[in-house]
């Protein structure tokens, strides 16, 4: 049984595994490819960052600014994150998780722990960009799909974590 | 038997159908990660405190059954595999960002998918982890130029295991599988003697 603060217990990290695992394995029989998160917050970002200033495309965003008629919506990627957030939805909906909060240790304030968030979300997004890829499209994509970057980029994501977690454990306390 | 997967790549399947299949896989992965309580970044990073190792579970356990089920639909000729796209690799790329993202990633205490569902399920630190993230890459659009030549550097194209090894498509899939299970015992061995996460 899993430890947990809210709701029903969690479902068996294996057994969620071979969930994900199927959803990987219809992804490629229906698509073609695999899946990603990154890559959709780069067409979001791309597609911003060239109509807000009606710039060129920066070389960065080429092959990620929506150039479909429907724009973003027409972003195969992009859907499937909007998928996401509902699929989290509603479990979390169904096992009694959803709630306003801000999770944190129990003597972190909110405000130090965003700005964590914040931070770390800027280092992992400049990391997956020159990785092409981070924990869906490199580690579980790539991973199952025998990519040797994709299992650099595993082994390189797991040791830089476990040099970083001594200096941020207090976070959790 | 005749190859007749990816559906899309064969042209059974049109633009917008192609939509709402990635809706679909898109709510199904949210849901599995918030199930096995991936939406929780007190969880995801006790990862890196070896006090609870879900993420280690959970991600290796999709990476067993999907790459077996490549392996067996290929050699059952149901599925083509020389058309099912494989990211690929840039080595020192992949070994730098890598490494920038795993720093990133216990800092935030989530990753860009468990961030999505950890925000679908009222957590304000997974909205804050998703606004890092598109400053993030923003920043990395503005920085390109200078980091172009690393970018694109040792590039070796679509390059696999298999091929690294010299080894056949099941062997290696056998040797992942293999790998996954000990880590497995590790992981169950280390939660056993775990002290309290607080």
């Amino acid at each position: 049984m899993s430890s947990n603060d809210r709701g029903a217990p969690y479902m068996s990290p294996y057994l969620a595994g071979v969930g994900i695992g199927v959803v990987l394995l219809v992804t490629y029989v229906v698509m073609g490819h695999g899946l990603g998160v990154s890559g959709a917050l780069t067409s979001v970002v791309g597609t911003a960052a060239t109509s807000l200033s009606n710039a060129p495309v920066l070389p960065a965003w080429e092959g990620y600014a929506a150039s479909s008629s429907r724009g973003l919506l027409g972003d195969w990627f992009v859907v499937e994150v909007i998928g996401i957030v509902l699929g989290g939805l509603l479990s979390a909906a169904l096992a009694g998780r959803l709630r306003p909060d801000t999770e944190r240790g129990e003597r972190v304030t909110v405000n130090r722990r965003l700005v964590f968030a914040v931070g770390g979300g800027a280092i992992m997004g400049i990391g997956a960009r020159l990785a092409k890829g981070c924990t869906s499209g490199q580690a579980i994509t790539g991973g199952s799909l025998l990519s040797v970057g994709s299992w650099i980029f595993i082994v390189a994501a797991f040791a830089a974590a476990y040099l970083v977690a001594p200096l941020v454990r207090r976070e959790w306390r | 038997m005749a190859m007749n997967a990816p559906l899309y790549e064969t042209g059974a399947l049109t633009g917008g159908g192609a939509l709402a299949v990635a809706l679909g896989v898109g709510v199904a992965f949210g849901f599995f990660l918030e199930r096995a309580g991936l939406g929780s970044a007190r969880k995801l990073s006790a990862q890196f405190r070896l006090t609870d190792l879900t993420v280690l579970k959970v991600m290796f356990t999709a990476i067993v059954t999907a790459s077996l089920g490549v392996f067996w639909l290929s050699r059952l000729g149901a599925l083509d595999l020389a058309r099912v796209y494989v990211p690929e690799t840039y080595l020192l790329p992949q070994l730098v960002g890598g490494a920038i993202f795993g720093g990133g990633l216990v800092i935030a205490g989530l990753c860009p998918g468990t961030a999505c569902v950890s925000a679908a399920t009222g957590r304000f630190d997974g909205v804050a982890v998703i606004g890092g993230l598109l400053v993030g890459i923003l920043a990395y659009g503005a920085m390109h130029p200078i980091v172009e030549r690393l970018a694109m550097a040792t590039p070796r194209g679509t390059f696999t295991l298999p091929q690294l090894l010299g080894a056949p498509h099941g062997a290696t899939v056998l040797l992942v599988v293999l790998t996954a299970l000990a880590a497995f015992r590790g992981a169950e061995w280390l939660e056993a003697r775990r002290v309290v996460d607080r």
